[in-house]
């Protein structure tokens, strides 16, 4: 099945204005010349190292239970308020970071693992196994994604690392496309022939000389995938078929707001309003990265 | 096929667009000439290519099983699996047979309108799935509303001052709303206007039989908060369309000829610019769908969305098998409808 390609593939293509400022080489200067992108990789640092400091950092033990203290509002013990177990939501929030970028760094390999290899053969190669590839890959897109995740989910049982897996086969014809569209770009350039000419093997032509150019997009697709797979991940958890108690997610955190909503609505704002801003660094990230990377390709352009 | 046919058919096709308001350069020859029938073609080829995935994502779910570690009667059974439940589950999934085997005997039961019966309750799968499907259906329907006039209202709002301050505003505000989780979203609206402010009722479904209000009612909050996504999607998309589109030579035309603003956003840009919309449109129905999974749960809805879950959780595979088949049809469907539609839109296409 032919697909239509869909702007959408890539999320952050849609907002943004052409560039007037004079072109610079280097596609970090011009990542860093955004002062969102900085604002958003910065958030994201933070995030990455309050996750990995969580024991120092959250003021509980994530996970004990005070029966007492059940759905206390925030309060100054309590900075976040409490969960129906009693148990502090700031210390649940810091803790459940940790899994949710763990879990989304999974997903994205697991894309990255199963898309990018294939993409290069199929790019490089081209003829049947082109043909093959992507019919499988337009079929796995085509496929609802949230319902082939549950079903990966319902055969192998709910856990985190299983609904990684099925979020990161899910995404994985994005890295698919794009390793593919680039290798095919770059297949009859001069300098490929001439490593071919010059006896390099398929392997070595493909690793040194094609997986240089397929890497700057890919990296664009890792920042976009991340940001979706923080989403996906809190969907799957918010329905149970994510992340086991007594670990937490932000999306099992929303599990327990929702049975919560009457007697503690407070408890609704904390793992949603993370979500969000990840989400939405990542993608500010992403778009960063895309406007640097073209920026220092037209400058090399103008250069010639 | 004989001539004349061919041409009856040509006419009985939709009737093509005044040249100006084609997207393809003039001159096309491909334009008018057996338009309706070249459609027809392009509209079975799709068809044809469709098929594949209706098989293929089912197979997957059969192989999947077969290929998970351990027995999988055992594994299907859940935890603390009883030995009944164990032999009911080898008998419905007809287990000792061949994976091929098993697949190719639902293949037949579904083209005779079967889809088995649910482990849980013996109830028809195909009872279960037509019961729900009319909430979720017209849960997708109001968030696709909601959708397009609120996204289309936003990007006219916009391209009316191109670089404005409405056009910034309503940029920035449809690429944050992008990041908002749509059961995220679900959430606070049913906490603020539904359990604070009681605007709205906050849980469950009514049939729009029971009255026009009574069903709105209830899907306003689950279908705004499924709309915003694709909502957010259809401002940016026709936006950057419709700046395009009131660049080209055929706008300055138009404004030359002196026809007012409106007339010209109207009548000229907003036509041409609907076609990417479209196709936003139509890739956005699988992913609405999905979301209406955590919308209908959060709101109590009993939709197919819940069945899924409930599906899951307690390892029910026809009833499973059911929704995925339900779900990859709607897919199937919506991407045909978009390619037939890209394909009237743009003749070159269909080559």
């Amino acid at each position: 099945m032919k697909n239509v390609t869909t702007p959408l593939d890539d999320p952050v293509d849609a907002p943004g204005e052409p560039y007037e400022e004079p072109a610079q080489a280097g596609i970090v200067r011009g990542i860093l010349r955004r002062k969102s992108t900085i604002v958003a990789g910065g958030f994201l640092a933070l995030l990455v190292l309050g996750a990995v400091l969580a024991p120092l950092i959250a003021p509980y033990d994530p996970n004990v239970q005070n029966v007492l203290q059940r759905l206390r509002p925030p309060s100054a013990d309590h900075l976040l308020g409490t969960d129906d177990y009693g148990r502090d939501v700031l210390s649940r929030l810091i803790y459940s970071a940790r899994v949710s970028l763990q879990a989304s760094a999974q997903a994205v390999a697991v894309a990255l693992v199963i898309g990018l290899p294939p993409g290069v053969a199929a790019g490089y190669r081209g003829g049947w196994l082109d043909t093959v590839l992507t019919r499988i890959m337009d079929t796995l897109m085509s496929a609802p994604s949230l319902v082939l995740a549950i079903t990966i989910v319902a055969v192998l049982g709910p856990g985190i690392t299983n609904a990684m897996l099925a979020i990161g086969v899910i995404m994985a014809p994005r890295f698919f496309r794009v390793a593919r569209a680039t290798t095919m770009d770059v297949r009859h350039e001069t300098y490929i022939e001439a490593s071919i000419a010059l006896g390099c093997g398929n392997l070595r032509t493909a690793v040194r000389h094609i997986l240089p150019n397929v890497m700057p997009p890919i990296v664009l697709v890792i920042s976009v995938s991340l940001g979706a797979a923080v989403a996906a991940e809190a969907s799957l958890s918010f329905l149970g078929l994510g992340v086991r108690a007594p670990a937490s997610s932000w999306g099992s955190m929303l599990s327990t707001a929702s049975s919560n909503m009457g007697l503690a609505p407070y408890l609704v704002w904390p793992p949603g309003v993370m979500i969000f801003l990840t989400v939405l660094a990542f993608t500010y990230l992403g778009d960063g990265v895309r406007k640097g990377m073209t920026r220092s390709r037209s400058a090399r352009g103008k250069g010639e | 096929m004989a001539g004349p046919t061919v041409q009856a058919e040509a006419r009985a096709g939709p009737t093509p667009k005044p040249p100006e308001a084609s997207p393809n350069p003039p001159g096309n020859p491909l334009r008018n000439s057996s338009k309706g029938h070249s459609m027809l073609r392009h509209a079975g080829k799709r068809l044809l290519a469709a098929i594949p995935l209706l098989l293929v994502v089912p197979l997957l779910v059969f192989l999947l099983i077969d290929l998970a570690p351990g027995d999988p009667a055992v594994v299907l059974a859940g935890e603390d699996p009883t030995p009944d439940r164990i032999a009911a589950i080898r008998g419905e999934l007809g287990l000792s047979d061949p994976v091929v085997e098993r697949y190719l005997r639902w293949v037949g039961a579904v083209l005779h309108g079967d889809l088995g019966q649910s482990l849980m309750s013996d109830q028809s799968v195909t009872d279960m799935i037509v019961r729900r499907m009319g909430t979720t259906m017209s849960l997708v329907l109001f968030a696709m509303v909601m959708a397009v006039v609120l996204g289309t209202l936003m990007a006219i709002l916009a391209s009316l001052r191109p670089g404005g301050v409405v056009d910034r505003l309503v940029n920035w505000l449809a690429s944050v709303a992008i990041a908002i989780p749509a059961f995220w979203f679900g959430l606070v609206l049913a906490s603020l206007f539904a359990v604070t402010f009681q605007v709205f009722p906050a849980f469950g479904f009514v049939p729009l039989s029971e009255g026009l209000w009574p069903w709105m009612s209830h899907l306003v909050l689950p279908g705004i908060a499924l709309g915003l996504l694709p909502a957010a999607e259809v401002t940016l998309q026709l936006r950057s369309a419709l700046g395009q589109e009131l660049k080209s030579d055929y706008i300055l035309n138009a404004q030359a000829k002196g026809l007012s603003r409106s007339a010209v956003l109207f009548k000229h840009a907003l036509k041409n610019a609907c076609v990417p919309v479209v196709t936003v449109l139509g890739f956005r129905v699988a992913e609405v769908l999905a979301g209406s999974v955590t919308i209908e749960i959060i709101y109590n809805m009993p939709g197919l969305g819940s069945l899924a879950v409930d599906s899951v959780l307690s390892r029910d595979i026809p009833v499973l098998l059911g929704f995925v088949l339900f779900s990859t049809s709607v897919v199937v469907v919506v991407n045909l409808l978009v390619d037939i539609s890209y394909g009237y839109f743009n003749p070159k296409v269909r080559a």
